[in-house]
């Protein structure tokens, strides 16, 4: 049984039609990493799968429950789908702890001592022990980024849902935010990765999931779609990635 | 300069200053009221409360004090409503300051952008727990400024409280010259009592300013 399904999934907004009949299925601690050029919906869908967009077509279940457009108790089913965002948006009036702290605490009502016991190890973990009471002012976009990660995992979602969770930073902090994905990875997190890092997909994806203009054009191992990819849609798209060398 | 006269009217001058502030401060703290809830109608986009809302901005705006206090004062006696002078200042006073207090407060919660709500919505956060931690702290402390400059200008808007009656500063140096005829000393009386009554108000703002501004712009 998966843990997380979309069955049929439309979506429009007004006349255009961003994602037309999308089905896949990601089963418990499953790595699914999204491509696809921009504009084909893969944040769209990340949207919509928890709840910020509504769909006009199709069902999404979690845990064999229907969990798409439903209205009043939408806040209690985005504590199990973890998301983090391309602008890694903490709240720039609270401390990295408080930031972590808020949803576990108000929304959770869980128990002050141990959160906050798990916030610190969480920080630890991603290389920033020493960062717990600064502001968001005072760190780099990479150090926000983790933060934001630790926010969200502190929550203890099902799933967890990354969009383009590298693509406002430089390239040395890239590099540090993969690496708390691919550890996450490692613990057998359930994952839903959207990116534009090719190795990175490669290196860390169960499943990749080749978007254009709204449909799936292909759903396949890595190996097989990064080496021999299906269709002309997807050879064009990874050519994108790779450049011939003009000098000699 | 008649020191002596000074003097001697100054416990007039204190004790006018004890009602003007008095009332000032009813008012804008009924003014902060009615400016957030109005704020909230507005950010909500609440119906029909919306509509009454924006009637009420347009008309608290577009009117002078003056006129509001005379509205409150002479012509409501003529349906039945009796007010005091007092009563009249509070009313009108909260019914000037709540559109700038709503003013002030809708566009501090303009600023917080959506993505906030939605990284609130994302931890599970309700609506109204996203109000209460995420919006509202970072709305007030960029609202702050502009709502010291509204308190600073509702207090200096109590000056024409006189003209219904109501013993305030004004009131008092008017009072004193044509009595007295001493007008240098009136006037000079009463700019000073209208600083002294001000200066801790705008040194509190600024600190209020540093204090709340911290955590979002660091020491700036």
């Amino acid at each position: 049984m998966a843990l997380l399904e979309v069955q049929h999934l439309r979506k429009s907004f007004d006349e255009h039609e961003v994602l037309k009949d999308i089905s896949f299925s990601v089963e418990k601690g499953e790595v699914i990493v999204i491509v696809g050029p921009s504009g084909c919906g893969k944040s769209t869908l990340l949207r919509c799968i928890n709840g910020l967009e509504s769909i006009q077509g199709g069902t999404i279940l979690l845990d064999d429950e229907v969990i798409s457009n439903r209205t009043k108790d939408m806040h209690l089913i985005r504590q199990k789908v973890g998301m983090v965002f391309q602008s890694y948006d903490l709240f720039p009036h609270m401390n990295v702890l408080n930031n972590i702290l808020l949803g576990p605490l108000k929304a959770q009502k869980r128990n002050r001592a141990k959160v906050e016991k798990e916030a610190l190890e969480w920080l630890e973990r991603v290389g920033l022990p020493d960062k717990a009471h600064s502001y968001p002012r005072q760190l780099s976009g990479g150090q926000k980024q983790r933060v934001a990660i630790v926010r969200a995992l502190c929550m203890h979602p099902e799933v967890m849902l990354f969009d383009e969770v590298t693509a406002a930073l430089d390239p040395e902090m890239v590099r540090e935010v993969l690496d708390v994905l691919m550890n996450l990875a490692e613990d057998g997190k359930t994952m839903l990765i959207v990116t534009h890092h090719m190795e990175f997909a490669r290196a860390v994806a169960d499943k990749v999931i080749f978007l254009d203009s709204g449909l799936i054009v292909e759903e396949t191992t890595p190996a097989q779609f990064f080496n021999h990819p299906a269709s002309e849609r997807g050879r064009k798209f990874l050519q994108n990635f790779t450049f011939e060398i003009r000098k000699k | 300069m008649d020191f002596t006269f000074i003097k001697q009217v100054i416990p007039l001058y204190t004790e006018a200053a004890w009602l003007t502030m008095h009332i000032a401060l009813i008012g804008i703290l009924l003014s902060l009221i009615v400016g957030l809830i109005c704020a909230l109608i507005l950010y909500y986009r609440i119906p029909v409360l919306r509509t009454i809302t924006s009637c009420y901005i347009e008309l608290s705006r577009n009117t002078p004090l003056l006129i509001q206090l005379f509205f409150l004062y002479f012509a409501l006696p003529n349906v039945g409503i009796k007010l005091s002078g007092v009563q009249c200042c509070i009313i009108g006073l909260t019914f000037l300051g709540g559109s700038y207090m709503e003013e002030t407060f809708r566009s501090a919660l303009d600023t917080v952008g959506k993505v906030q709500i939605e990284s609130g919505q994302c931890i599970g956060l309700t609506r109204a727990q996203i109000m209460r931690y995420i919006v509202l702290p970072q709305a007030v402390s960029v609202s702050i400024p502009g709502f010291c400059a509204n308190v600073m200008f509702l207090i200096k808007e109590t000056s024409v409280f006189s003209i219904v009656a109501v013993a305030d500063l004004m009131y008092v140096a008017k009072d004193l010259i044509g009595l007295y005829y001493k007008t240098d000393e009136a006037l000079l009386l009463l700019a000073l009592s209208y600083f002294i009554l001000l200066l801790p108000v705008s040194m509190l703002a600024s600190y209020a300013e540093r204090r709340l501004r911290y955590a979002q712009f660091g020491n700036t």
